[in-house]
């Protein structure tokens, strides 16, 4: 499971993976904000795939669901918006398992996965697939050479976390605090105990849940991750719309960049880089 | 895994940040429920004896036997305590999690049924319990906004989409991936991920089995039939599993809501028949059958009755309908509030307008369900007083009460 897109974009040093709802507001919209994160420094992107029901996202992320789904966004829409990007980093789909298992004429994850591969996707995050439930998925995935990351909780210990490492490539996405999605002014003490389990495999390992500034990325890095995700705090941009202080790219192209700074700094601060 | 699923139904669709909770609840349920280790299932029997009410009558119904030239039995689930069938799995549930050491309880509720029987078994078991109810439904079913509260409950309005049950499950499961080390999600029916769908069905089925004894006693023979609404089918599931293995039809009356066409681009299904009409699709926990476009969105449902008002449907259900051991059937809101007046008047019972769907089915088709009927009278009308009688007045209803004696005023 190595060479893939997504591992390459950890080589060379902490990987900063901003997430944001695709067709919020709009598609083209979309585009714009993606080049911008980009441009900003982002290593990969996680572009979610709206469902109407997103059971693991808390308010910021569902408002961001409702204007996409009211703008018309669709699976289709959706994989002809990432045919389109062009960006030169890896894109992971992150949405919901009924999206996926729905798509196609045939039945199962597979029609979905190959459509994927053919537009450029790398890989997905499925927030409610646990590792129980995800042999189809993972099947299709190896199949057309894409990854599939999975969430690892602050409850997640022993066997189940086993179960969940023998499943996932391109790295595992460690949740950084219990309860859904949504931007917060701390970096939660669990992060680091999470970290500490994972020490014995050498998948990257990326944090998310509440990241939302740059303090908190070069914390995190700091403390082992090899990459951090930020979502709520970049869409909360993005509904804000154009301000005094910018337009919605230009800022997201700031905040972005300041997100990879502290990054970096957390990867120099670290005492010896795990990735040489 | 095989007992996660009803055939290619059911499993755990949830966040991982849950399943250490699910697999937690699955050794609670495996222990207590089904070995009764430290005598949960006997205190868990006495206390719904004693303070639910149990056992309920099985109710030669006269009236309707006359008119349909059949014998109607009612298996009266109105008469629980709390005034609906949901007592029997929010008090199994309430006393596990009690037995697990949990102090905290939530829950869902779309007509407020199953949050009054969550916040009274909690008062009773001195449990903390906080209720997710959609806006439009606190409105829809005031009477037990008021009684959850004075048993202490806290009630959370939830106004994301249309305020109904799917988004009141929806932000239950968020609050449970905060809080679950210390709290139990007591869902309200045979609906979400593993082991609830068959924990529920088990606490339910006390309805099957005394109505199995009873009918047996009262006619000396079997039911040709059992009907019972479906919601997300836990009434259902609990009056048909001790004849699962009889020669008794089963139906499963859905509601047919104004219509059962569905408006694709507005992403509206006016009903909440997903038996009858769904897909397969994986909502909430489960892999069931749905009221989803072609996309694999979730529809937006409707029905007269906020507790029938769902997208989804448990999965045994939808297993036992694949295998047509079960008929789903579905009557509309003006057949259900027909039905409502109906039996309010020949039967001296008030039914929940849930159950008035039951009812609607057994006049529509009455013809075809044999000598010996029974439906379940799976709630009492109280709560829908209000919103019957706006219903009532938009509509002309055979038999319906002139309701100007209150044009006077205070
Ligand atoms: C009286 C009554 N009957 C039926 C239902 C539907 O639920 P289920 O299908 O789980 O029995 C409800 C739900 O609130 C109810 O209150």
């Amino acid at each position: 499971m190595s060479g893939s897109r997504i591992d390459e974009a950890f080589a060379d040093g902490p990987a900063f993976i901003p997430y944001l709802a695709a067709g919020d507001p709009n598609i083209e919209s979309t585009k714009e904000y993606v080049r911008a994160l980009v441009r900003g420094g982002a290593d990969i992107v996680e572009l979610g795939l709206p469902f109407s029901e997103p059971i693991a996202e808390g308010s910021t992320i569902q408002n961001a669901i409702v204007r996409s789904l009211e703008g018309g966004m669709t699976p289709d829409a959706y994989f002809d918006l990432v045919e389109d990007l062009d960006i030169g980093v890896p894109v992971v789909c992150m949405t919901y398992y009924n999206l996926i298992y729905r798509y196609g004429e045939e039945e199962g994850p597979e029609p979905f996965v190959r459509r994927a591969a053919k537009v450029g996707i790398d890989g997905f995050v499925v927030p409610d697939l646990p590792a129980e439930e995800a042999d189809p998925l993972r099947e299709a995935c190896d199949e057309y050479g894409l990854d599939l990351i999975f969430i690892v909780a602050p409850t997640t210990r022993g066997e189940r976390l086993r179960r969940i490492m023998d499943r996932v490539s391109g790295y595992v996405y460690v949740q950084a605090r219990l309860g859904t999605t949504g931007a917060r002014t701390d970096v939660s003490d669990q992060t680091d105990t999470s970290l500490g389990r994972l020490d014995e495999w050498d998948v990257p390992k990326a944090v998310g849940f509440g990241i939302s500034e740059r303090e908190h990325a070069e914390r995190i890095v700091t403390g082992g991750a090899d990459g951090i995700i930020v979502g709520s705090a970049l869409v909360d941009i993005v509904a804000e719309g154009d301000t005094d202080d910018g337009t919605v790219a230009e800022r997201l192209e700031r905040k972005a960049r300041e997100l990879k700074e502290g990054a970096l700094a957390g990867g120099e601060s670290r005492p010896q880089p795990e990735r040489p | 895994m095989s007992q996660s699923k009803f055939g290619r139904y059911g499993g755990q669709y949830v966040p991982e940040a849950l399943m250490p909770a699910i697999e937690e609840l699955e050794d609670a349920y495996q222990r207590y429920v089904l070995e009764n280790e430290e005598g949960f299932v006997d205190d868990f029997r006495a206390r719904l004896r004693d303070f639910g009410g149990r056992p309920t009558p099985l109710q030669h119904a006269e009236a309707l036997s006359a008119r349909y030239d059949r014998e109607v039995y009612l298996k009266r689930e109105d008469l629980l305590h709390g005034g609906a069938h949901k007592l029997n799995n929010a008090l199994g549930q309430a006393l596990l999690a009690k037995y697990m050491g949990k102090e905290r309880i939530i829950a869902e509720t779309g007509a407020g049924q199953h949050g009054t029987a969550t916040a009274m078994a909690c008062a009773h078991l001195g449990l903390d319990c906080e209720i997710y109810m959609g806006e439009r439904d606190i409105n829809r079913q005031r009477p037990n906004v008021f009684r959850m509260r004075l048993n202490g409950a806290e009630v959370n309005p939830v106004t994301t989409g249309r305020g109904t049950l799917k988004e009141a499950i929806s932000e239950t499961m968020r609050d449970w991936a905060t809080s679950v080390e210390d709290t139990h999600y007591v869902i309200g029916s045979v609906v979400g991920p593993h082991p609830f769908p068959r924990m529920v069905r088990d606490f339910q089925a006390v309805i099957s089995e005394e109505a199995r004894d009873q009918v047996i006693e009262k006619t000396g023979g079997l039911p040709d039939s059992v009907l019972a609404c479906a919601g997300g089918g836990s009434n259902t599931m609990g009056a048909f599993h001790e004849f699962t293995g009889d020669d008794t039809d089963l139906y499963a009356v859905e509601a047919g809501g104004s219509s059962l066409e569905v408006d694709e681009e507005g992403g509206v299904a006016p009903n909440s028949a997903s038996l009858s009409t769904g897909s397969e699709g994986v909502l909430h926990g489960a892999r069931t059958k749905l009221l989803q476009d072609s996309d694999g969105q979730i529809m937006e449902s409707h029905s007269v009755s906020s507790g029938l008002d769902y997208a989804g449907v448990g999965p045994e259900l939808a297993h036992l309908v694949d295998e047509g051991r079960v008929t789903p059937v579905n009557v509309d809101d003006d057949g259900a509030l027909e039905s409502f007046h109906r039996l309010s008047q020949l039967e001296g019972i008030i039914p929940a307008l849930e159950t008035a769907h039951a009812f609607a089915f057994l006049e529509e088709e009455y013809e075809d369900l044999g000598e010996i009927v029974i439906v379940n009278v799976s709630g009492r009308g109280d709560k829908d007083l209000e919103s019957v009688i706006e219903e009532t007045a938009e509509r002309d209803i055979e038999g319906a009460p002139d309701m100007d004696v209150f044009q006077g005023g205070l």
